[in-house]
């Protein structure tokens, strides 16, 4: 619409992203490796499926609707299942990068812990994504118009921006999950995890009906930032206890002298 | 448009072209044409000047002249033109009297000009870019094109100044038009009626003057530019002043000039002279002789011309440029006696309609080209009537004038091809083969011809269609066909027999037929063009008052698109909901992260409780 939209919009979508990034990831360059390296996986596959899709459309009756809402089903289903690959194969690399880092490093203890990859792969992941998703539509914000000259709703700005920060913020939580999963060997997790992505990107299907769309992946959200939560380590003694900030007599607690 | 233009609320105007509805009489010309550059002024006439005597075009509302600060689009499209009313009435219609809902329809007009202010700031801008910058860049450019002139006897190209034993008549007529909006200027009365006419008086006359050649020559001429301040009659007039013409002032005996000759249509014509030049004993013997020899020759045809009553100015025409310089004896022939008989005088209502030229309904386009109206049988007997006034005029010998007679047919295909489609069989003939091919830039694309002056072939395109479509139709009407091939027709100067001061070679397409394809031929004429370009930027007076200082400026992409707009409110809101967003992220992203061994401690106490 113009430049207050543009601005706006982007602050949306990748405020929390920036934000974690600048604060955690930003002082250790190999997380910044790390997150680097997991955007490019995310968008290995993103490649492997625009490219199946591509093929598929060429071999397609473009003048069937039907057929082209089939396909385009067909591709987003393929997409994420593919995403998801290659997040275990992402998993699977680290695993034994991992090993190899430790043997290089001087030091007995690895630099950087299997939940620390997760969280910085997930959030890569969620950069690429969210970038992939929204830029053409940041870039289409700046001009004088707004969406709505064909009957479309004029809401379709600031949805897609809300939509991309759920979907950041989902990446980062379903990498974690994915991860403890994988070190666990609780394939049901891992199941639901694959699961949670297909509603969330099937849903937006509904679309532009955005309060079909959007409240769903904000629900889905809040239960996988709980879940990542409690695979990372938290609990809700941990979370009353820093909220009602009696975490320093905590912390003294915990220090008794050996 | 006048109030839109004081009003601070407008910001552009698209105009919605559509012959429904049409005013009785339109001209966005001044009532005065040409006023500043004619021959009457303080020192000329004071009392004829300024059209305090009659006032040429009463209906001129002075639009043209008018400086509008913001764009005006005309849309011709009916298509687009339903797209925007559909948007309008979606979006922006008032419900119940209470005013329309965000998002509104809202629509860009883009027509950016590099020129500002007035033909001195730009030509001074450019002149400084072509001095110190190492990639100039052109603000505007003067107006120019191409006169188109032949005459009788062939005249030598080479030989520049006085020519000796010449005595010459100038017969003379416009070639372009304009209207308000950039190059659409269908100009049918006002120019293609003197066109059509001046060209079948030049084909009567032909076979007679090489049969029975006159004593003096005669000189055709057409002025390329005239509706901006005579631009090509001055050029040609100030080429002759200082001897870089083929003739000169001294050379020319009388002067005859076809104005809008189109709607006279049983009512007579008339003969317009300047009054302060007949002052002069010997040039009113001679204006009078004139004036007989014309009622003579109109005798015999169903016309009466007569002169006006009234003691009148000139109307305006390029005669006016050549009375500046030298009392010539002269008459200007047009089809209004006192005001202008043309409702719609240099706007783009002056067409095939204004003119009457119609055609009965189910005729193809190769039927229709040959079709004589009523408008072209009219327009044959003008042009008879001048060929044979020019012949007389001339010194010609009165016993040939009835070998003198305008074909009725050629009239109709000139008629066709300057107002309604200039893309037809017979100009196809005409024009050379990589003309004929189709390509964007090709003058035979579809429709009438459009004759506004443009800025030259250096700058803007392939030639100028009206002047090429002159220039052929000339030298297929007064030329002979030759049997030179292609490269000889180029370069004839190799040939002993072919003479390249005299005579200009054109190699054309020939007659096509269903069958074959044409054969190209060349023909020998003596049709040449003379640069129209206004003296003053000869003369680098670009303020000046006596020469036209016409420029057109240079612009970036001309285009408009329609889209919605939404409010300031619900974009402020956008922008303050993501910059809350963002700070309230860092904040919670700075807590969690400065908490984070209390947060996600549990992990941690398994492998290092040890006691």
């Amino acid at each position: 619409m113009t430049v207050a939209v543009f601005f706006g919009c982007t602050f949306i979508a990748f405020g929390p992203a920036v934000a974690l990034f600048v604060f955690t990831i930003a002082r250790d360059p190999l997380r910044v490796i790390f997150l680097i390296a997991g955007a490019f996986f995310w968008l290995v596959s993103l490649l492997l499926s625009s490219l199946v899709w591509f093929i598929t459309v060429q071999i397609s009756n473009k003048n069937s609707a039907t057929q082209q809402t089939g396909l385009l089903i067909f591709g987003v289903v393929l997409s994420v299942l593919l995403q998801e690959t290659f997040r275990y194969g992402y998993y699977r690399l680290l695993k034994k990068a991992n090993e190899g880092l430790l043997a290089l490093s001087q030091e007995d203890t690895m630099p950087i812990s299997i939940r620390q990859l997760a969280y910085v792969s997930g959030l890569g992941f969620g950069f690429m994504s969210g970038a992939f998703s929204v830029v053409n539509i940041l870039s289409d914000s700046l001009g004088p118009g707004t969406v709505g000259i064909h009957g479309d709703s004029q809401h379709y700005f600031i949805s897609s921006a809300f939509m991309t920060l759920a979907i950041i913020l989902l990446h980062m939580f379903w990498g974690v999950v994915f991860f403890e999963s994988c070190e666990r060997q609780r394939w049901w997790a891992l199941g639901a995890v694959v699961l949670s992505h297909l509603v969330v990107s099937c849903v937006t299907f509904v679309n532009p009906h955005y309060q079909g769309s959007l409240i769903p992946t904000y629900i889905i959200l809040s239960v996988m930032a709980a879940w990542a939560y409690l695979c990372a380590g938290g609990s809700l003694r941990n979370l009353k206890l820093c909220l009602t900030c009696k975490d320093k007599d905590f912390l003294l607690a915990n220090h008794r002298p050996r | 448009m006048m109030r839109m233009k004081n009003s601070s609320r407008v910001a552009g105007v698209a105009v919605i072209v559509s012959k429904t509805g049409l005013a009785d009489n339109f001209s966005p010309h001044t009532t005065c044409p040409n006023q500043n550059t004619g021959v009457y002024s303080e020192n000329y006439g004071p009392d004829l000047a300024n059209c305090n005597v009659t006032v040429w075009n009463p209906f001129g509302n002075g639009l043209s002249y008018e400086d509008f600060a913001f764009p005006v689009f005309a849309l011709k499209d009916e298509n687009q033109t339903q797209v925007i009313r559909k948007c309008y009435e979606d979006h922006n219609q008032r419900v119940n009297g209470s005013a329309p809902k965000y998002p509104l329809c809202a629509m860009q007009l883009f027509s950016h000009m590099h020129a500002v202010t007035d033909t001195v700031t730009c030509m001074r801008r450019t002149d400084l870019q072509n001095r110190f910058s190492i990639n100039p860049e052109v603000l505007c450019d003067p107006l120019s094109d191409f006169n188109v002139w032949t005459s009788t006897r062939p005249l030598n190209n080479s030989a520049k100044g006085h020519a000796a034993d010449e005595s010459v008549v100038i017969a003379a007529t416009r070639l372009d038009g304009r209207s308000f909006f950039w190059e659409q200027a269908p100009a049918a009365e006002g120019t293609v009626s003197g066109i059509v006419t001046l060209l079948a008086a030049i084909q009567a006359l032909y076979p007679v003057t090489q049969e029975a050649p006159p004593t003096r020559n005669i000189f055709f001429s057409f002025f390329q530019g005239e509706a901006f301040d005579y631009i090509g009659s001055s050029k040609m007039v100030y080429d002759m002043k200082r001897n870089d013409f083929v003739i000169d002032l001294d050379n020319v005996h009388s002067m005859l000039e076809i104005g809008q000759v189109g709607l006279h249509s049983g009512r007579s014509l008339w003969m317009h002279s300047d009054p302060i030049s007949r002052q002069n004993k010997s040039v009113d013997t001679e204006v009078l002789e004139m004036m007989d020899r014309m009622r003579s020759a109109a005798a015999g045809l169903k016309l009466t011309v007569d002169h006006p009553s009234v003691s009148q100015p000139l109307p305006p025409s390029s005669f006016q440029r050549f009375l500046r310089e030298r009392q010539i004896p002269g008459l200007v022939l047009t089809d209004h006696n006192t005001s202008f008989i043309n409702r719609y005088y240099e706007s783009m209502y002056d067409d095939a309609e204004n003119l009457n030229v119609t055609y009965p309904p189910g005729l193809t386009p190769d039927e229709q080209l040959v079709y004589e109206t009523d408008a072209a049988k009219s327009l044959a007997e003008v042009a008879t009537l001048v060929a044979r006034s020019l012949y007389v005029q001339a010194g010609g010998n009165e016993s040939n004038l009835n070998n003198i007679t305008a074909d009725p047919k050629t009239v109709a295909q000139l008629l066709y091809g300057f107002v309604i489609q200039k893309n037809n069989s017979w100009f196809r003939s005409l024009l050379p083969p990589e003309v004929t091919k189709k390509g964007v830039n090709s003058i035979l694309s579809s429709g009438p011809p459009q004759f506004y002056i443009g800025l030259g072939p250096r700058v803007h395109g392939p030639a100028h269609s009206v002047t090429r479509f002159v220039q052929y139709i000339l030298a297929n009407l007064t030329g002979s066909v030759t049997n030179l091939t292609e490269s000889q027709c180029q370069n004839p100067s190799e040939l002993s027999t072919e003479n390249k001061d005299l005579f200009s070679y054109f190699w054309v397409s020939g007659p096509a037929s269903v069958n074959s394809t044409s054969e190209p031929f060349c023909v020998r004429a003596s049709v040449r063009l003379s640069k129209a370009v206004s003296p003053a930027f000869e003369l680098l007076e670009y303020g000046s008052r006596n020469y036209s200082t016409w420029t057109e400026s240079r612009w970036k992409s001309i285009r408009a698109r329609i889209f919605l707009v939404a409010s300031r409110e619900l974009e402020m809101l956008t922008l303050g909901v993501g910059v809350a967003v963002l700070l309230l992220s860092l904040l919670v992203t700075y807590f969690i992260s400065s908490k984070a061994e209390l947060l996600f401690s549990s992990a941690r106490e398994t492998p290092t409780t040890t006691y």
